[in-house]
């Protein structure tokens, strides 16, 4: 581990948190499996979710998102 | 303006002593005692409902004499690899180096970068690449590993290891802002990480 005040981490450094780096090298290990192991995986971890942006109070239409990766 | 100067140096050897180390936490189940009483008070008749506290599983006595095998659970978001399950020695990907933990390591916590976990119990060694985590050592001889994804080796593609090598050097090479390097940076070092755990 880096000493009390030492450099931190070069994403760190880059403005990067570490669920993001985290995730990021899930994903890329995610898409270095073979088959059929890359597609179970990249089913399991397809997020379903609806997005409605809000201007001047009120809601506009939602919008349906099924991204298999998030960053 | 000393005068108060042995108050207040004496303050926190004071509050030392009220905060103790999670290892010596209480071995044997505790029963909301003050819960009890007061329910007592109100509803004698009433058996008192348990409380979340009773529901808790203690955590392992930290044993006095080294204990011969080391308990792993060894967790992902989606899956228990590993549960409570008895090996010899675990070897994990710590960001300072390779960390191998045998019974009776110190109490530790370390950040894994994306490497090879190996579970050695007896003869067998089951390799796992993980791509990050953290992973707990307790003094009881208990290791949390946690990672968000972790893969048998045999199960990971020579080809497209190279492959992602490749553009991610590439990519690393012709990268302009901060954000792009680091990400450029982690692709390399997620692919060489793997590219070793295949041949290695």
């Amino acid at each position: 581990m880096a000493s009390a005040g030492g450099a931190a981490p070069f994403w760190r450094a880059a403005g990067m948190t570490y669920i993001t780096y985290s995730n990021i090298c899930a994903n890329l290990v995610r898409n270095c499996l073979k088959e059929p192991f890359k597609a179970e995986a990249i089913s399991r971890e397809r997020v379903h979710f609806s997005l409605t942006k809000w201007v001047d109070g009120k809601p506009e239409k939602p919008t349906v998102r099924s991204d298999p990766t998030e960053h | 303006m000393f005068r108060r100067a042995t108050t207040l140096l004496r303050r926190p050897l004071i509050g030392a002593t009220s905060r103790r180390f999670s290892t010596d936490l209480p071995a044997a189940a505790v029963e909301d005692s003050s819960f009890v009483e007061a329910w007592k008070k109100v509803s004698p008749n009433v058996d008192p409902p348990k409380t979340p506290l009773a529901y808790m599983k203690p955590r392992p006595a930290t044993p006095s004499s080294l204990p011969s095998k080391l308990t792993v659970n060894f967790v992902l978001p989606y899956a228990s690899e590993l549960s409570a399950k008895e090996v010899d020695m675990v070897i994990v990907p710590a960001t300072t180096g390779q960390m191998g933990v045998l019974p009776g390591h110190v109490a530790t916590i370390a950040e894994l970068k994306p490497g090879v976990l190996s579970v050695h119990e007896g003869n067998d060694v089951t390799k796992y690449f993980v791509s990050s985590g953290f992973a707990f050592i307790h003094a009881n001889s208990v290791a949390d590993i946690i990672a968000v994804e972790a893969v048998p080796v045999d199960r990971i593609d020579a080809n497209l290891v190279q492959k992602g090598l490749q553009d991610f050097t590439q990519k690393l090479n012709s990268a302009t802002t901060d954000l792009e390097k680091a990400e450029a940076q982690i692709g390399v070092d997620v692919h060489s990480a793997l590219n070793s755990a295949l041949t290695g």
